[in-house]
């Protein structure tokens, strides 16, 4: 019975570690862009993240409106980068998906 | 189910070995298929080593005394709670159980960033599957937790540890193995972005939460330890400075540092070098506190005492930091700042500081762990160094760190004006003096310089903590119609990291305020007292009312344990303010030549104490009652159960009813013609505060841990969204 459970185990792992290798590389470009896009999210949720904690701070008496101005004014230009960077992606996938 | 064991940890060893080789071949031809199938090696592991520590642990619960590991550390006395934890009461179930989480710390993490870090990740994934591989080896080949009794199985095991049940070691050891192994994490990619010189800050931003809940578990382990020491030792201390407690706080200290510094490089993208070597040592330190528990190599009250598991250990963190270095050096042109500190009046700058004092306390602390090691070496002696060697430098950095924490939430990045400095830090300054000349008023604290200090810290801290979420309330309140309430939520659930850690840091302030006074203002006294007698301590009166004396059966009508104790009556002022019920409790040996009686009294023996905990102050006691007067009895019992299983008298079921018996008659006997008891006495101030300040900081931590609602993401994301947007027109 215990020879059996192990010869079971064995079976399940060489089936699910071989999996992706019988596939090949046919889920791969997918893969491949779903993580940059990815990245670039989590980038743009960062960079609010700093857009709001750098207001707050301004807020609660840490930054003047000056230091804030500037500090916002450079964030949000990082900002826009990121989301041009975004769009493009997005505007490739959906030409890929076209044609 | 032993072979079934056996086979998942070599099902283990060769997933994780063929993983490691899956990943870097992967990710040096950029084979997708490959790197998957390695990051599928990582859920398998997971999945085996489940299976195994499921094995285990079912053997345990069912009494299965052909596991080795079964019957020498649990028995049919074993409450079930504690058959369940005893499987990490030994070395070889403990490294189960280590191996265990960290398959599955890494299965989490390697699927949260199945589409993140593509480059990075394959390296991070092959150095986990390579520390499993070396501790599913450790079991393969050296400490199995799968091996057969020698010979035919026994009836009954030989029992847990007394010392070890404990309730918070159904957790302690858990909560502390999850911090060693999750550091494991941020250290593996950090290796992964240094080979891949992919080193921004997106790998720091990916495995934060994994630091977060490393540094969250081990805190909360090492305060389980602390207040297992001081409820269950029996000296009534919750600290000693012990080399395995010391090891498990280096790391949370080189982890803190790290959670701080990483902050200015996410901001301003500088510290690189500095936040890599933080982490990678913050890793090395995890692996070294796993060696100390495991190697024996210094005395502790936590070790497993000597194995031979040193060499392996020595080999793996020989190669971990000379790995760390030639990577950090050969890496240093791409971890150079990309800005400079503007200001020493800066929040970069407090932030460095607080490393320093963070880095500073661990090598005090590595330094005096070390010692003996390290004397030996020099002198050819082993010398230790105790607490008051510890104190003596902790204490000022301690206090030069709780200053910072409550300086760093207040001042400006880049560079405080005088003006903001006023603005932010009057406030609390005056609420810290107000403390201060309050506490001198009071009186009798002027003699304790340090203390006076800390509270005085403790008390700027919370006024900064209390000013910030005003403000922010405030601010909150200006922008929305919310009520305080609902503003103060809401301020909290859309700045978790921010208010988070605020909270983490009252709590800390409030734990550090709790150690200053039950250290600085403790009483204590060894006194010894018949029935009737009283002693005075502190301002408390202590009155030894009676003894106490028990046997106690276990669940399947075994006899467990005898106890022997006291109930103590406590008075201030003339009024009695509690009972006390302390005892010691006395559990068989399983040793062989011991008589049946004499076995009770020469076995495992703990100190069950007896504590009345309150805001202002603990009083602690613990008997240590005299049984020698007992001693001639027991031989006595010895004897005759000795003639009359030579005779064949008894069978062995009237031999344990006797046994009862007869135990219960010297417990009967105790209490009749009691002797003199010793007790030590402790009262000491504000300990309370020291768990309540823990779990303020472990609160303060959930809330920086806990991920944003999906809702108000989506409102913050669709704000932020349209505000960039405009400016994108404008662009």
């Amino acid at each position: 019975m215990e020879l059996l459970l192990v010869l079971a185990l064995v079976a399940v792992i060489a089936l699910v570690l071989t999996a992706p290798l019988r596939a090949g590389a046919a889920a791969r470009d997918e893969a491949e862009e779903s993580a940059a896009h990815a990245e670039l999210t989590a980038a743009r949720e960062a960079k609010y993240r700093e857009i709001r904690d750098a207001e707050l701070d301004y807020r609660t008496g840490k930054l003047d409106e000056a230091a804030w101005r500037a500090q916002d004014r450079a964030l949000r230009a990082e900002a826009i980068e990121i989301l041009r960077r975004l769009d493009e992606l997005e505007g490739s996938e959906r030409g890929e998906a076209l044609s | 189910m032993l072979t079934l064991g056996r086979a998942c940890l070599l099902v283990a060893l060769a997933i994780a070995v063929y993983g490691v080789g899956a990943s870097l071949y992967g990710a040096r031809s950029r084979r997708r298929e490959w790197i998957t199938s390695g990051r599928r090696a990582v859920y398998a592991l997971g999945g085996t080593l489940g299976l195994a520590f499921v094995v285990l642990e079912a053997a345990f619960v069912r009494s299965d005394f052909s596991f080795d590991l079964v019957q020498s550390h649990s028995s049919t006395t074993t409450p079930l709670f504690y058959r369940l934890t005893a499987l990490w009461s030994s070395q070889e179930g403990s490294l189960l159980l280590w191996a265990t989480l960290l398959a599955f710390w890494s299965s989490v993490v390697v699927f949260l960033t199945r589409k993140r870090l593509r480059e990075v990740a394959p390296y991070a994934t092959a150095v986990l599957l390579g520390f499993a591989a070396f501790f599913v080896s450790l079991m393969v080949f050296l400490e199995t937790p799968f091996a057969r009794v020698v010979g035919p199985v026994p009836a009954e095991g030989v029992g847990l540890n007394p010392l070890l049940r404990h309730p918070s070691m159904m957790i302690h050891p858990p909560m502390l193995y999850s911090g060693y192994t999750l550091f494991a994490i941020p250290f593996a990619f950090a290796v992964g972005a240094l080979v891949t010189r992919r080193l921004g800050a997106e790998w720091i931003r990916s495995t934060r939460p994994f630091t977060l809940a490393a540094w969250f578990f081990l805190g909360i382990g090492i305060v389980l330890g602390a207040r297992w020491s001081y409820t269950e030792l029996g000296w009534g201390g919750y600290w000693a400075w012990d080399p395995v407690e010391n090891a498990s706080l280096m790391p949370w200290l080189t982890g803190t540092a790290f959670l701080h510094s990483v902050m200015i490089q996410e901001k301003r993208g500088m510290l690189k070098v500095w936040n890599v070597s933080l982490v990678l040592a913050t890793g090395v330190l995890a692996i070294l506190g796993t060696f100390l528990v495991r190697s024996g190599i210094l005395d502790s009250i936590h070790a497993f005492g000597a194995s031979t598991l040193g060499v392996p250990f020595l080999v793996l963190i020989s190669v971990l930091i000379a790995g760390s270095v030639v990577l950090v050096v050969s890496r240093a042109a791409d971890l150079r700042s990309e800005h400079r500190l503007d200001s020493l009046f800066s929040r970069e700058s407090m932030f460095l500081l607080n490393n320093l004092v963070l880095v500073g306390l661990c090598f005090v602390i590595f330094w005096g762990t070390f010692f003996p090691l390290i004397s030996e070496a020099v002198t050819g002696s082993k010398a230790s160094v105790g607490p008051p060697w510890f104190n003596r430098y902790i204490t000022p950095l301690a206090l030069v760190l709780v200053l910072l924490s409550g300086v760093g939430p207040v001042i400006a990045w880049r560079r405080a004006t005088l003006a903001n400095l006023r603005r932010t830090m009057l406030g609390p300054a005056l609420f810290a003096v107000a403390v201060l000349v309050a506490l001198l008023a009071a009186g009798g604290v002027a003699d304790k310089p340090a203390a006076l200090a800390m509270f005085v810290l403790g008390a700027f801290v919370a006024g900064t903590v209390a000013q910030e979420l005003w403000r922010g309330v405030r601010a909150r309140r200006a922008m929305s119609d919310d009520s305080w309430p609902v503003a103060v939520i809401s301020l909290v659930r859309r700045n978790r990291r921010r208010y988070g850690g605020y909270v983490v840091h009252l709590g800390v302030a409030l734990l550090f305020v709790g150690i200053a006074a039950s250290s600085a203002f403790q009483v204590a006294r060894d006194v010894e007292l018949s029935p009737g007698q009283s002693t005075r301590i502190g301002d408390y009166d202590v009155t030894y009312v009676r003894p106490t004396g028990s046997v106690v059966p276990a669940k399947n009508g075994r006899l467990e344990r005898i106890d022997l104790g006291a109930v103590l009556r406590i008075s201030r002022d003339g009024r009695v303010v509690g009972t006390m019920r302390s005892r010691r409790s006395f559990f068989p040996s399983a040793a062989p030549m011991l008589g049946p009686v004499s076995r009770y009294f020469e076995g495992d023996a703990t100190s069950e104490v007896a504590l009345a905990a309150g805001l202002r102050r603990d009083v602690w006691t613990v008997v240590a009652p005299d049984v020698g007067d007992l001693m001639p009895r027991v031989k006595e019992g010895d004897r005759v159960f000795a003639r009359a299983a030579k005779s064949g008298e008894l069978s062995a079921s009237d031999s344990s009813v006797l046994l009862g018996e007869a135990l219960r008659g010297l417990a009967s006997s105790y209490t009749r013609q009691p002797p003199p008891a010793t007790f030590r006495l402790i009262v000491s101030p504000l300990v309370s505060w020291i768990w309540i300040g823990a779990l303020i900081v472990f609160l303060g931590g959930l809330i920086a841990i806990w991920p944003a609602p999906s809702g108000a993401a989506r409102r913050v994301r669709a704000t932020y969204a349209a505000r960039v947007a405009r400016e994108l027109g404008r662009a």
